[in-house]
């Protein structure tokens, strides 16, 4: 087995010197009625790298990928281009293979990465300070209900009806456990302004997104005004993190709590996961914070360097009064997040959200174009919904055979709300004027 | 000066050079120097070409960014310099024993990377219609079937996303199952080992739990004298939370009939899966009586641990919790796999949804290519090498540290501090191990043990690399039993000295500011 190097001879002395007769010892503390005596039946037995090879990429090859052709999906997760370098910077043994930086001596590599990943998130989301990540958007956004629960100590939390209905139900999951109470604002495309009305005096936070899971970006200062002067905060959800580039980031809005998806920057697809989660805040709430914090410190030679700090936030630490459960985050996202972000600069990242966007636009003009279809998104960046007279299923359903897959039908993330003739898609930087012109002359043909 | 055997200067002793560092670039020898990306990047470079944007009228409605991030860039020779640096300041597996106790830091295999990065699952949206991702559903049931098997269990979550997402998702399938028993509201408490994760007593909290503490006695096995005390009253009890085999690395002999009990009182068993590693392939933990336990796959099934995630924490349930499992989840119908996504029909009694999409796919090709290299043989190896190893260290080292219980360990060996003399304290242990060339053990957890040292080699050292690390332990250890006063400044040759934690949490800088402008120096 070749990922085992103990050989039976050092298996004998090491038992010897143990003064074990064999490993059957090491299991007597196990009930007798539960000890197997073989390897578990009805499963295979070990397999050469050649094998297991051909079996995983046969799986792999029933999936149709995002790159084999005209492809507009999005809806909280958005197939972007990431630089060669990030993916080999990620596998560098020396990230890959290590631990929670608990020993900060010989993880300043790992380290240093999280506080520089922690000033590019507070940068891009406009928030002073922000964490070393949660599991992913939706988790995050679930730990802001929480966060901001504790931060009031009220027990009401209000949801636009533009959140990502998987963040909404994360959320909802989390909160009615700690029996805080959920107000849903109906799903609509252009609502998240009626969080200002929704705010009383009992609430916690109202949480708005932008963009939203229709693809409308909104100014939603006037949700947080509205949500301060009744001393609740506002929390503002994005799920594609490009958009801060060109769109007005949750800071600028005054939020107190940013949270989103950061996968966009760095992470492939990967059908929904490992992806990273991004939190940040204002000063005044960093001590109410879940998850882990890096801040700068000195050794003792007076060098300058980074330590996880604030752990008595933590459960390792605090066990039952610990802001939250989570340990394991999402380090090596995070990394993949800031190795990109590191090469994209402004500069960069600015134009790779302009060029998001004006691919968007074209879409949009090259659909908008056709007799039946109506654009439901008055404001967008790289995504937006439109309606046609049909079932919205079966409209990608032959766009599928016409080899497009043209999006995300509402219905299938809200059920039984009257969007079943919606469809949302999403177009980045890697979807080409060939996949537009595809897209627009299928869907002409078929509506 | 002294010469060497080639009539040479000596080593000269090092010199802190007023910067903290030895020399004048502060980079010594193959340890480079590396600044943050925020003093050594502009705000104009970038490192990644794009076209240029052909200038058209936004439609962003007025939604726009005010003010720029302010952002640097590097260029990828510059990117790649400032990563590769950094990275040779941290200490990996790859590079030695990495033997944090409870943690599981075995070999991360590479065919598990290359696997999944297959187009086919690293470039598949999670929302593409189901018929087009068929595999991706294919592979998560084999994943599914294999865990069950090797757990005996009938059922598993496999959304959640880390080993306390997994926590929390068998305690809120208890929660709901009280639910269902109209109990929920008089079922609140939920009983935890003094020696369990922070986690626990965390997740129970996060679920609406009370937690009330369970004693270990003094074999490091939970205490059924109070165990039985705590379940006098069992009209409050909700479950209990036990890690098995515990955080002492030793297997509860009482397991069964802490079901039984628990059972009895009209609650719930969840098990903490993290120290599977100890009995895959030799006990299912179906067969204990268990109702819940969640299996971090970036411990027992080898997906890296990636600097502190992701992770990955499917969860098997009994058949009492199952109906209560979280969507979304897959079912096989005679047209192929189909996830189920909606609170309704195979899926109206599950307590709810716990995040965005299906779970880690990219965890679950790695850990099916691990189980599928290693098969059901293979994996049974892989706990008896990991227990075999875990007392070979063991018996060297209790040569000269205490063991914190007699008697044969799991996958890990505890150890107290007992041994060392006044004024040396487990840190200093842990420090001096790092000059020594290696990673320290977990310290000071559980806390049940007075400075507690943890060590778990996994299976995957070989027995000349385990001798080469009790040689160093032994060293240390003996120069701490005789309170060598050099040990607390120890770490001396790593990356960086003994950091500051208490400075850095009285006044948190947790990014990076520019600098002041500095005063123009008067003349």
């Amino acid at each position: 087995m070749r990922y085992l190097p103990l050989t039976h001879d050092d298996r004998k002395v090491m038992l010897a010197r143990i003064g074990a007769a064999s490993v059957d010892d090491f299991y007597t503390d196990v009930p007798e009625a539960a000890r197997l005596d073989g390897p578990i039946h009805d499963l295979p037995s070990h397999q050469g790298e050649l094998a297991v090879e051909r079996h995983i990429g046969e799986l792999a090859a029933k999936n149709r990928t995002a790159s084999e052709g005209p492809f507009f999906v999005g809806c909280g997760a958005y197939k972007h281009h990431v630089p060669a370098s990030v993916d080999h910077i990620i596998q560098r043994s020396e990230f890959l293979t290590t631990y929670t930086p608990y020993q900060p001596e010989i993880a300043q590599g790992t380290l240093q990465t999280l506080f520089e990943f922690q000033t590019q998130v507070a940068a891009l989301t406009a928030m002073d300070v922000a964490n070393a990540s949660m599991y992913d958007g939706s988790t995050a956004c679930a730990e802001a209900a929480l966060m901001a629960c504790r931060a009031t100590r009220r027990k009401k939390v209000i949801l636009s009806g533009g959140l990502h209905p998987h963040y909404a139900a994360a959320t909802r999951t989390l909160c009615e456990a700690q029996g805080i109470e959920i107000v849903q604002l109906p799903a609509a495309v252009d609502s998240e302004l009626e969080l200002a009305k929704s705010v009383d005096g009992e609430t916690a936070c109202v949480i708005g997104q932008s963009p939203n899971v229709f693809g409308t970006i909104t100014d939603m200062s006037s949700v947080a005004e509205a949500a301060h002067a009744r001393k609740a905060l506002f929390v503002s959800v994005f799920t594609e993190a490009v958009s801060l580039g060109l769109a007005m980031p949750p800071g600028e809005m005054g939020a107190d709590i940013a949270v989103g998806e950061g996968q966009s920057i760095g992470n492939p697809l990967t059908f929904g996961g490992p992806y990273v989660g991004l939190f940040a805040c204002t000063q005044k709430l960093v001590r109410q914070m879940p998850g882990r914090l890096c801040g700068e410190t000195q050794d003792a030679d007076g060098k300058r360097g980074f330590v996880l700090t604030l752990s008595t936030r933590e459960q390792h630490i605090r066990r039952d009064k610990a802001t939250s459960n989570i340990c394991t985050n999402a380090g090596l996202c995070a990394l993949a997040f800031t190795a990109h972000m590191t090469l994209l600069g402004d500069a960069g990242l600015t134009r790779l959200a302009r060029l998001n966007h004006e691919t968007a636009c074209d879409l949009a003009d090259a659909l908008e174009a056709i007799d039946g279809v109506e654009l439901l998104t008055p404001r967008f960046f790289n995504e937006f919904a439109f309606r046609t007279k049909m079932n919205a299923e079966a409209v990608l359903a032959m766009l599928d055979e016409k080899g497009v897959v043209g999006g995300v039908r509402a219905s299938r993330l809200i059920p039984g709300a009257g969007f079943d003739d919606v469809i949302i898609c999403a177009a980045t930087e890697c979807v080409t004027a060939d996949d537009i012109e595809a897209y627009a002359d299928a869907l002409k043909e078929i509506v | 000066m002294s010469m060497n055997t080639q009539g040479r200067p000596t080593t000269p002793a090092i010199v802190a050079n007023g910067n903290g560092s030895a020399s004048v670039s502060g980079s010594r020898g193959l340890l480079q120097r590396e600044d943050l990306i925020f003093e050594i990047g502009t705000t104009e470079t970038t490192g990644v070409d794009l076209p240029a944007p052909k200038g058209r009228a936004d439609r962003l409605g007025g939604v726009a960014r005010k003010a720029a991030t302010d952002l640097p860039g590097l260029s990828e020779p510059e990117a790649m310099r400032h990563y590769v640096r950094l990275s040779q300041k941290n200490y990996a597996i790859d590079l030695g024993v990495f033997p944090l106790g409870s943690c599981t830091m075995k070999h991360n295999a590479r065919l598990n990377e290359k696997m999944a990065r297959l187009p086919g699952f690293a470039d598949i949206h999670p929302l593409q219609p189901q018929y087009e991702i068929q595999g991706a559903l294919e592979l998560i049931d084999q994943l599914a079937i294999w865990l069950k098997m090797l757990t005996g269990m009938p059922a598993v979550a496999m959304s959640p996303k880390a080993g306390a997402h997994g926590e929390l998702c068998g305690m809120l399938a208890i929660r709901q199952a009280l639910i269902a028993r109209g109990e929920a509201n008089t079922r609140k408490r939920v009983l935890v080992p003094a020696s369990a994760h922070g986690t626990n007593p965390a997740t129970a909290i996060q679920c609406g739990f009370q937690v009330d503490e369970i004693k270990a006695n003094e074999r490091g096995r939970v205490d059924m004298e109070d165990f039985r005390a705590k379940l006098e009253d069992t009209s409050d009890i909700a479950g209990i939370m036990l890690t098995n085999p515990n955080t002492c690395g030793l297997f509860e002999t009482d397991i069964c009939e802490i079901a039984d009990l628990i059972h009895e009182a009209g609650g719930y068993f969840y098990c903490d899966g993290a120290n599977f590693n100890a009995i895959v392939g030799r006990v299912r933990p179906g067969d204990l009586g268990i109702d819940a336990m969640h299996i971090n796959l970036h411990k027992t099934f080898s997906t890296p641990h990636g600097g502190g995630g992701p992770g990955s924490g499917p969860t098997v349930l009994s058949d009492a919790l199952a109906p209560y499992a979280p969507v979304p989840f897959i079912v096989k119908g005679e047209d192929g796999f189909r996830l189920v996504e909606d609170l309704k029909g195979d899926a109206s009694e599950s307590f709810g949804r716990m995040c965005a999409f299906h779970g880690q796919m990219g965890m679950f090709v790695r850990a099916l290519t691990y189980m599928l290299s290693h098969g059901a043989d293979g994996l049974k190896q892989v706990a008896e090498d990991a227990v075999l190893n875990a007392n070979y260290v063991q018996v060297r080292l209790k040569e000269v540290m205490t063991p914190a219980f007699d008697g044969y360990c799991m996958h890990e060996a505890l150890f107290s501090d007992e041994f060392a003399a006044e004024g040396i304290e487990t840190i200093d242990i842990a420090k001096a191990l790092i000059d020594e060339g290696y990673h320290p053990m977990t310290m000071y957890f559980p806390l049940v043990v007075h400075g507690a040292m943890l060590i778990e080699p996994t299976e995957t050292e070989s027995k000349a690399e385990l001798d080469r690390f009790c040689e160093s332990v032994i060293a240390v250890a003996n120069r701490a039993a005789a309170g060598e006063e050099s040990l607390k400044g120890a770490p001396y040759h790593a990356p960086m000295r003994r950091l500051d934690e208490t400075q850095a949490a009285r006044k948190p800088r947790l990014k990076w500011t520019p600098p002041e402008p500095k005063a123009i120096a008067a003349e």
